[in-house]
């Protein structure tokens, strides 16, 4: 069997990857064009302004906010030491007895003085950021002050959903092969660091015994959305996700439910077994569709692997087809007609149809938006 | 434009979605404007593309081979003018393409001028990230790093009426110093910041912001609590709009410059149309476009403390109300799943006569998330999927209710019966009073049976006496908000004779009573001469045929505890006017209670659906 991707998901053996690599804000690029990068390395990096927090001070010294100025005891804009009297009035009537004073609550410097409101602000010392190459490839591009594009040979396999960040490390798989589920008893002590592959759905006692056992990615054909909330603790309304707060990123590649992954993307991932891998939970399905990844490099083409001839475009009679929506939700068929002209469905819907064989010779009529295709 | 609007006989608008880019041709025909013929293509503001005219000239392509007429040159511009049986006279087009216009709005009190600029943002067509208030409740520090963290188009910052507050504003304006915002778009530029609040702080914002950001000044939104000031802002967003936002968009500065009107947002272009055609024909409107990321919600009602005796041009005395609201993350694909989360499974399963599987539609729910593009199939994911519709329709709808009110912080005389009556809200949205009922989007638009929709926009509005029905077949009131800028007459005749089809009037009084009691009795004499007559139970919904353009004579006399607009106990006459449903007599008491005995429910949710011929009788064994 061929690769399952849904139109614009890529499982490929082997391709080129391009990522940018941009940083927050502008900053410092540290690698040249030509560079060779790991995953881990740096490539730019920033500093982030501090955090902001702003203090009365009339309110506090007890002053107008046009005196505040004479009140305030450090320069604007100098390093300031947490604990450090900012600013500190004259006590009371003027005695020099019972003053009050304010100390700065954290490392950093005075931004502005409101001569209108009153306000100090202070700003906490920047924050450094690094960007890193994520992949394991060469610069090919330096976009100054801004970040790097890195660009690697590599088996590419995009999922249809995931959580969490980026993440690296050696590819185990966890299943005896591509329909079995992701149960607690399979995740294992020597599965620590490593990113673990399952086949069908990926439980959630096995995901949170996952995270107790310390590994960084599981990949697998699907979950539950009900075990989903439990690993969360909320439902995810929007699929915008990449920013959870959980040390184990997923990726499933086909969906929710019980639904195993596609032979032909277990056996590839299952190919490589021992190598390194760098993964990315994060999905956006919005104008800008981000999926999430899967990326092993291949700094040579594999052995045996052979330019796949120009992708079929669109179906044909005999393209093999995965349904994406019930009634025949996760089932594979050929396709044995497709009549050009609209047809009235079950629920009343026109839509363009085709019609599929099933493996036990069954027949049905799908609407095309809810197939995928599978090359073969 | 230079032309005059009698001299345009072609038009060609395109609306820049984030997914389609939709081309309309209008022509004048026997003395008035149609439309011709539409086509779409894909957007192409996103890589690989990243030149949105590629789409417009694939959609106008599409056009030009339905109406054989050609509308491209040869070098790939728009062909202006007309020049025999080829091109149009004006081309104009909204976008919201790339997320639309993102905007974040500031004041000092949350429900004043902080709503004010809400309003003013919401109006032109923005998506409101967030309101920054005094009063939030958030410490300055969060506030600095939500406008930190979010990366708006532009910033509309409130605050004060004028002679007011100074020290509230100038803080809100330090908070946005502190944060140094960056744009969304166009690494390096500065952040259009909007100031339209209290005069006396001008200078101090100048000030503290004018460095940092690009400034603009404007009148202030709301000069004085009885008064919200909203056009200059207003004007000032859609400047901004075409300068900052379209100009960075990949493709946005040939697409200005083929265009014969600016280039707006389009939910302000719908806001246009919709205000145009209220104000014409006196009429009050409420109107939802609920796509697959999110739900807008428009009206246009009577402002209750019109005074016919000012002039209805001043700023505080306009005759009607426009109001619009966006509910982000309520929509039927994108959003699905959030639909669910904020309503929970039993909200929506209370629509459904039968049991579903709670894990087993959990999942459904997920996958279409996750691949928004495919369609139900099977009857019982349709009705599952309109159930789910009813429930973001219903939650938008109370968003826009809440959002829709009078001026707060204005000191109101009010007499002990109104006290009674206006204690829960000072919402503008009065069903009773409203006239149409307009849906658009694909659950709507394109729900295999317009009896679905009529019934979907029944339950989740629950519009009270009586209220035509209708949806926008193809959504190109976009366009038309446009047109009606440069030719209003050719807008609104394309509105009423092309856009809308007509459901039906629908008569629903207001009450609640027991099951069987009499809500009133009717009479209907019909265009044909034949006399319907009898008696509407409580709980019990009747449909009668009658045709788009069709009108008939009602007579419906209230029992007493039912209103249907001229009090309870009393009798109605009037026309009633019909469409491709017919005419609907619900019968089932506003506000509208399902019953909770599961039995009763089914039983009740069956019976109606099956008087108004939504779904077939097998189809609701499930």
């Amino acid at each position: 069997m061929g690769h399952v991707y849904t139109p614009g998901l890529k499982v490929t053996e082997y391709t080129k990857v391009k990522k940018r690599r941009i940083l927050p804000l502008k900053g410092d690029v540290v690698v040249k064009v030509g560079d060779k990068v790991n995953p881990h390395d740096v490539v730019a990096r920033t500093e982030l302004p501090g955090n902001v927090d702003s203090i009365n001070a009339t309110n506090l010294l007890g002053c107008d906010p046009d005196d505040l100025q004479y009140f305030i005891k450090v320069e604007m804009n100098t390093p300031i030491s947490k604990g450090q009297v900012i600013a500190q009035n004259k006590g009371i009537f003027n005695t020099g007895f019972f003053k009050t004073q304010i100390k700065m609550p954290f490392d950093g410097h005075i931004e502005s003085v409101s001569h209108v409101t009153g306000n100090v602000l202070l700003r906490a010392n920047p924050i450094p950021v690094e960007m890193t190459a994520y992949l394991e490839g060469q610069v090919m591009e330096v976009i100054p002050n801004e970040g790097v594009v890195v660009e690697a040979n590599a088996t590419f396999i995009q999922g249809i959903f995931g959580i969490g960040g980026e993440r690296f490390g050696e590819i185990a798989i966890a299943t005896p092969d591509y329909n079995c589920d992701l149960t607690a008893e399979l995740v294992k002590e020597e599965h620590r660091g490593k990113i673990i592959v399952c086949g069908r759905r990926i439980t959630s006692e096995a995901f949170k015994k996952a995270i107790e056992t310390g590994v960084k990615g599981i990949v697998g054909g699907g979950v539950d959305d009900r075990d989903l909330k439990e690993i969360l603790g909320e439902d995810i309304g929007v699929a915008i996700t990449g920013s959870e707060d959980i040390a184990t990123s997923l990726i499933v590649t086909e969906g929710f439910g019980d639904i195993p992954m596609a032979e032909r993307t277990f056996e590839l991932i299952k190919k490589y077994r021992g190598r390194h891998a760098s993964m990315n939970g994060a999905t956006q399905i919005r104008a800008g569709v981000i999926r999430p990844e899967l990326v092993i490099a291949q700094p040579q083409p594999p052995a045996g692997f052979t330019e796949p001839t120009e992708a079929k475009v669109g179906l044909e009679i005999g393209s093999v087809v995965r349904i994406i929506r019930v009634p025949y939700f996760g089932v594979l068929g050929e396709v044995i007609d497709l009549p050009p002209e609209l047809m009235v469905l079950e629920s009343g819907s026109k839509a363009r149809v085709l019609r599929v064989r099933f493996k036990d010779g069954a027949e049905a009529v799908i609407p095309r938006a809810n197939v995928e295709t599978i090359e073969t | 434009m230079s032309k005059k609007p009698e001299d345009i006989k072609v038009i060609l608008a395109t609306d820049c979605g984030s997914t389609t880019t939709k081309a309309i041709l209008i022509m004048l025909q026997d003395g008035e404007y149609r439309l011709v013929v539409r086509g779409e293509a894909p957007t192409t503001v996103e890589a690989p593309f990243e030149d949105v005219t590629m789409g417009v000239l694939n959609a106008v392509t599409e056009v030009s081979e339905l109406a054989g007429r050609k509308l491209v040159n040869e070098d790939e511009t728009i062909m202006r003018p007309t020049s025999g049986t080829n091109g149009t006279d004006i081309y104009i087009s909204t976008s919201s393409a790339g997320g639309g216009l993102q905007m974040m709005v500031a004041g000092v009190v949350r429900s004043m001028t902080a709503k004010s600029a809400e309003n003013a943002a919401l109006g032109a067509g923005a998506i409101v990230m967030d309101v920054i208030a005094s009063n939030d409740k958030r410490l300055a520090h969060e506030q600095i790093e939500r406008i930190r963290q979010l990366r708006p188009d532009m910033i509309l910052l409130s605050g004060g009426i004028d002679g007011g507050t100074v020290t509230h504003v100038v803080e809100l304006a330090e908070l946005i110093s502190a944060a140094d915002p960056k744009p969304r778009l166009g690494i390096g530029f500065h952040l259009p910041v909007i100031y339209a609040g209290n005069i006396d702080a001008r200078v101090n914002v100048g000030e503290i912001l004018a460095e940092k950001v690009d400034l603009r000044i404007v009148d202030n939104i709301r000069p004085v609590l009885e008064e919200e000031n909203l056009k200059p802002a207003r004007e000032m967003i859609h400047n901004l709009f075409m300068e900052h936002v379209m100009a960075q968009a990949p493709g946005y500065k040939k697409l200005m410059s083929w265009a014969d009107a600016p280039i707006m947002p389009t939910p302000g272009a719908v806001g246009l149309i919709m205000k145009r055609v209220a104000d014409e024909e006196g009429i009050q409107v409420l109107g939802v476009d609920i796509g697959g990321a999110t739900t807008d919600v428009f009206s246009v009602f009577k402002n209750p403390s019109y005074d016919n005796h000012k002039d209805e041009n001043e700023i505080d005395n306009p005759k009607t109300i426009f109001n619009r609201t966006v509910s982000a993350n309520l929509g039927m694909s994108y959003s699905i799943s959030n639909v669910f989360k904020e309503t929970g499974i039993a909200n929506v399963l209370r629509w459904v006569p039968f049991k579903m599987d709670e894990v087993v539609l959990r999942n459904q729910v997920k996958n279409k998330m996750i691949r928004p593009t495919t369609i139900p199939q099977a009857m019982e994911t349709l009705i599952f999927e309109q159930a789910l519709a009813r429930e973001a329709l219903r939650l938008a709808f109370i968003q826009h209710q809440n959002f829709a009110t009078t001026l707060q912080g204005v000191q109101k005389k009010r007499t002990i019966s109104e006290t009674f009556e206006q204690a829960d809200s000072d919402t503008l949205v009065n069903l009773m009073g409203l006239d149409i009922l307009i849906g658009s989007g694909g659950v709507l638009s394109h729900a295999p049976k317009r009896n679905q929709a009529a019934m979907m926009l029944l339950d989740a509005f629950q519009p009270q006496g009586v209220t035509m029905l209708a949806v926008d077949s193809i959504f190109m009131m976009p366009q038309l908000g446009v047109l009606s800028t440069i030719h209003p007459k050719a807008a609104t005749e394309v509105f009423h004779k092309d856009c809308l089809i007509y459901l039906g009037d629908s008569i629903s009084p207001k009450g609640i009573g027991k099951p069987g009691q009499t809500v009133g009795r009717y009479k209907i004499e019909m265009p044909t001469g034949q006399v319907i007559e009898g008696e509407l139970a409580f709980g019990e919904m009747k449909k009668f045929p009658l045709g788009i353009g069709e009108k008939a004579k009602l007579t419906f006399d209230c029992s007493r505890g039912f209103d249907c607009g001229e009090g309870s106990g009393k009798k109605i006459e009037r026309e009633i006017f019909g469409g491709v449903v017919g005419v609907i007599l619900d019968g089932r008491g506003r506000p509208l209670i399902i019953p909770e005995a599961e039995a009763e429910r089914v039983e009740a949710l069956t019976k109606w659906l099956l008087a108004l011929e939504v779904y077939p009788e097998t189809a609701l064994k499930g």
